[in-house]
């Protein structure tokens, strides 16, 4: 068996042993990329020699006793928009082409304290805005599975990474879908947490009242472990949660007899592609075959998530964004008249069409005269959306559907329509405005052998039901796939 | 010509005295090296997040208990955009929608006796950074170190009539403020700031006329000049037939002249909303009693005790108490040499005499109360004469040199040794026969002229009350 084909927490496991050292599984993964990277362009950057630095520390600190968590050891990619001492952050965008951060990521940390080794910083859709990776500055990203196909976005570089085994794990962030989607398109699995559960200090803001950090892995075990390592309480962001139950891992039980399980009609209706609703529903019956209580509902609202969440997300963007003007760090241009034209020039060299259509969606309806129409208005609706899916939690343990309507589209297909783009976030963004976890694991593939993601959502704080589900499920399916 | 009115209302900001910023731990201190006052957050950086300082909120809340505000119990923060390099992020971190205070008031004192200003509302926000114009260089440079020291607006009702009216209610705002500790609120320095919107009306008008917001206003004189100056142009426009525009002008004290700035028309949109990066703040019941229970004496109480406490007249009592720094002076020396009505005789007069000489504030007062109440028990102990006190006390005004020390250093203690002072005496008699002899004849200057050779002949250092009595007794 080769190291690659290991999940981080085996990878672990026997560097504890002593079977692999640290540097062997740093020389597998690098060969990997070396070999499939030219295609698929999974990385923005790469730290080998950092990468060899670390190894060596942390081999010491397991050989001497000090890191015996489960994570030790392990090579880890990191999605770019996480700030990383000393490390290129760009959010695959031209604007921060040289930006590197004077501090790490909280998340980022608390995986370098577990050990963890980070080999490099991923490709994203520029500034987490798409669903395709093929917004980024430094070219897009392709599936493993197929490479005239996306691998989803905006974490579609960490997905088609661990995908590729070109790493053992990877973090992504999810304002929309951003990990769940990509994780679907590239058959891995991938974890949004329950909003505040993982510190936000050194993401590069999006939406900030929607990102969250989570995992993308090769199995369920990797994604409750990395979970449970990254969750912190942090005092540098005022939305972080102090919660004590963290200890994800003591969810991967075997199963699910008694568990409630809702299906909200809503989506199953127009626009599914039928081989993805034929594999989602398929997985729900082998859940109710191991003991699970399988319910057809109505959510309702469903409709107004994605005009809701584009202008909330836009919104807080076009704010967000306004840091990056020339002036302290990243791209200036070279020749300006005056500060006004500076900042223009600057803005409009340095941010994509995607970038630039949400600042101006953002801006417009946070505009005055339009701020009560648009954007307190979709306040209002996201309430009536989590109040929605409170009543459903009243009556259920997991809300059970696709990840994405179809699986993951051509190379250019998305970008023509951006209309078509949003629609295609339809069953992750409703997650995101409720501020609840959800986890994507794959559920099959389709006639082209793409790989189907199958996605569970629960109530606030309640991750542990989707890790015991979610691992229940992989199991029947004979592990990871 | 028809006779107008003059209707004022103010946004004062005042600058917090936190030891830290609103949102991050940096050093609020003044005068460090450009930069070195910042951290990722007070300069932007991305993936920073802001962490609102506990302290700020509990100084806001003071204040509006103070101004008899109500407390907003559900507050949040507001993002402020617009495009300025001294705003690291393009927006500021302010409150729009739910302000931590509203619908207060102060009592001013007018001719026409007592009279309430009412207090719109008061807002938490950070402070920007500075710009400096490098001419040299062509550049321009910034400085963040005051990037995020914490703000509070205090918006006022249009309630004021006349820059009188201003003044007054600004200085009772600046002692408020300053006797709850929250700020020096020192105008020269930036830590308090007014900006007056000013409209004139038709004397029985009902309306309000089109006002303007006049800025860069850096001392009551100014301000009392500005809103002359805006009066006068605004009813110079209305007598032509022409109209007032609504715009932002700025002050130039120099000229006495304002300059239009920016019109409604330009006005910039700043797209407010929540900030999502911060929790709202919720007020508990007990959080706000804390903070009432703590509210120190303020000035009206302060002057009650001081009548009951110290007997001391009603006119020191007002000036000692018209700043807060010098009231904390007088009580800690007070409290040391317990002679309150010395202390306040060193304030009143040559404390005053000083500061006026000096153009000084009372806030820039140096000595410490040990130093003064030291000087006092000196003289009380007749170490020293009062013209050497006099002399000491303007060195320690100057510089707050120890007493004991530069009595010691100088050799200014009085010649108080009686046998030695006796034979200095005598000294002066035997040198004098014919003062002496007018003395004997009943003329009473020639023991001055006395007095004074012996004062002469111990370099000033003897008392002059006990040469006096001794050289009686020994003519």
């Amino acid at each position: 068996m080769s190291i690659l084909s290991l999940t981080a927490v085996e990878l672990s496991d026997k560097i504890k042993k002593g079977e692999i050292k640290v540097t062997q599984a740093l020389d597998e993964v690098f060969a990997q990329i070396d070999a499939k990277e030219k295609q698929l362009n999974c990385y923005v950057t790469l730290e080998k020699e950092k990468a060899y630095a670390q190894a060596e520390e942390v081999q010491k600190k397991i050989d001497s006793g000090e890191l015996t968590g489960p994570l030790a050891g392990v090579p880890f990619a990191i999605k770019d928009n996480m700030c990383t001492e000393g490390t290129l952050t760009t959010c695959s965008s031209k604007i921060l082409e040289n930006f590197v951060p004077t501090f790490t990521a909280e998340a980022v940390k608390n995986l370098e304290a577990a050990g963890a080794v980070i080999i490099g910083k991923t490709n994203m859709d520029e500034f987490a805005m798409g669903s395709t990776t093929e917004t980024s500055y430094y070219g897009v990203t392709r599936n493993p599975h197929n490479p005239e196909h996306v691998p989803g976005g905006s974490s579609g570089g960490s997905a088609a990474a661990v995908a590729a085994d070109e790493c053992f794990a990877a973090l992504g962030s999810d304002t929309g879908g951003s990990i769940r989607q990509p994780a679907s398109f590239c058959g891995v699995v991938g974890m949004k947490p329950t909003y505040g559960t993982v510190s936000r200090y050194g993401l590069i803001a999006y939406g900030s009242s929607l990102d969250q950090i989570g995992p993308l892995t090769k199995d369920v075990r990797d994604c409750a472990t990395i979970l449970e390592t990254i969750a912190s309480h942090d005092s540098k962001d005022s939305t972080s949660i102090p919660r004590k139950d963290t200890d994800f891992t003591t969810a991967l039980v075997d199963d699910v007899k008694g568990m409630r399980i809702g299906i909200p009609r809503d989506y199953f209706g127009e626009g599914l592609d039928p081989q993805v609703k034929e594999a989602v529903l398929a997985a729900a019956q082998v859940l109710k075959e191991k003991g699970a209580i399988v319910e057809e509902f109505d959510l309702s609202l469903v409709e107004y998530a994605i005009p809701t969440y584009y202008t909330i997300a836009a919104a807080e963007a076009s704010s967000n964004l306004e840091r990056f003007d020339g002036i302290k760090y990243g791209y200036r241009a070279s020749e300006y008249e005056g500060l006004h034209h500076m900042y223009k020039k600057t803005r409009s060299e340095g941010f994509g069409p995607e970038v630039k259509r949400r600042i101006m969606l953002g801006s417009f309806v946070l505009s005055s005269g339009y701020y009560d129409a648009y954007y307190l208005k979709a306040l209002r609706v996201k309430a009536l959306i989590k109040k929605a899916f409170d009543e459903a939690f009243a009556k259920y343990d997991v809300i059970l559907g696709p990840v994405a309507p179809t699986t993951a589209p051509k190379l250019g297909e998305s970008l023509a329509d951006p209309i078509k783009m949003y629609l295609g976030d339809i069953y992750t963004i409703a997650v995101n405005l409720a501020g609840l976890p959800g986890i994507s694991l794959p559920c099959g593939k389709d006639e082209k052998g793409l790989p189907i993601g199958l996605q569970l959502i629960g109530d606030c704080f309640r991750e542990k039901k989707l890790i015991r589900m979610a691992y229940s499920y992989e199991q029947s399916r004979g592990g990871r796939s | 010509m028809k006779q107008y009115e003059t209707v004022i209302g103010l946004e004062v900001h005042v600058e917090l005295a936190t030891k830290t910023k609103i949102f991050c731990g940096c050093s609020t201190a003044f005068g460090g090296a450009p930069n070195t006052h910042t951290c990722p957050v007070c300069t932007g950086m991305p993936g920073s997040l802001p962490v609102l300082n506990k302290q700020v909120v509990e100084y806001a809340i003071a204040v509006g208990l103070a101004t008899n505000c109500e407390i907003t119990r559900y507050c949040k923060f507001d993002r402020k955009n617009y495009f300025y390099p001294d705003n690291p992020q393009n927006y500021q971190i302010s409150q729009l929608y739910l302000p931590i205070c509203h619908d207060g008031y102060v009592e001013i004192d007018t001719p026409a006796g007592p009279k309430k200003v009412g207090i719109h509302e008061i807002h938490m926000e950070e402070d920007a950074g500075k710009l400096i114009h490098d001419e040299w260089e062509d550049c321009s440079l910034v400085d963040y170190n005051r990037s995020g020291v914490p703000l509070i607006e205090i918006v006022s009702e249009p309630d004021m009539r006349s820059a009188d009216e201003v003044i007054a209610y600004l200085e009772k705002l600046r002692l408020i403020v300053q006797y709850l500790g929250a700020s020096d609120c020192k105008l020269q320095e930036g830590s308090m700031r007014a900006d007056v919107n000013l409209s004139v009306r038709e004397v029985g008008s009902e309306k309000f006329g089109t006002r303007t917001e006049m800025k860069n206003l850096n001392s009551f004189k100014a301000i009392a000049r500005a809103i002359e100056g805006e009066r006068a142009r605004q009813i110079e426009l209305l007598e032509e037939g022409k109209s007032v525009i609504q715009e932002t002008r700025r002050w130039d004290d120099n000229k006495e002249y304002s300059y239009a700035m920016r019109s409604k028309e330009d006005a910039r949109d700043y797209r407010y909303f929540p900030d999502p990066d911060l929790v709202p703040v919720f007020i508990s019941e007990e959080w706000l009693e804390k903070i009432k229970s703590a509210q120190p004496e303020l000035r009206t109480e302060k002057m009650k005790r001081y009548k009951e406490e110290y007997d001391i007249p009603d006119y020191d009592i007002e000036i000692i108490t018209g700043s807060k720094h010098m009231a904390d002076l007088f009580e800690a020396c007070v409290a040391i040499c317990k002679q309150p009505k010395k202390v306040s005789n060193w304030l009143m007069v040559e404390t005053m005499r000083l500061l006026k000489e000096q153009e000084m504030e009372p806030e820039e007062i140096r000595f410490s109360p040990q130093h003064l109440a030291d000087l006092i028990m000196m003289v009380d102990k007749k170490e020293i004469n009062s013209t050497v006190a006099k002399e000491v006390f303007a060195q320690m005004f100057d510089h707050d040199e120890d007493p004991t020390a530069y009595v010691e250093a100088h050799g200014l203690k009085s010649q108080n040794d009686a046998v030695e002072l006796k034979k200095i005496v005598e000294n002066i008699i035997a040198a004098n026969p014919q003062s002496v002899e007018d003395y004997h004849n009943g003329k009473q200057k020639a023991i001055g002229f006395l007095v004074g050779q012996t004062m002469k002949a111990t370099a000033g250092k003897a008392d002059p009350g006990t040469v006096n009595q001794l050289l009686k007794q020994l003519l």
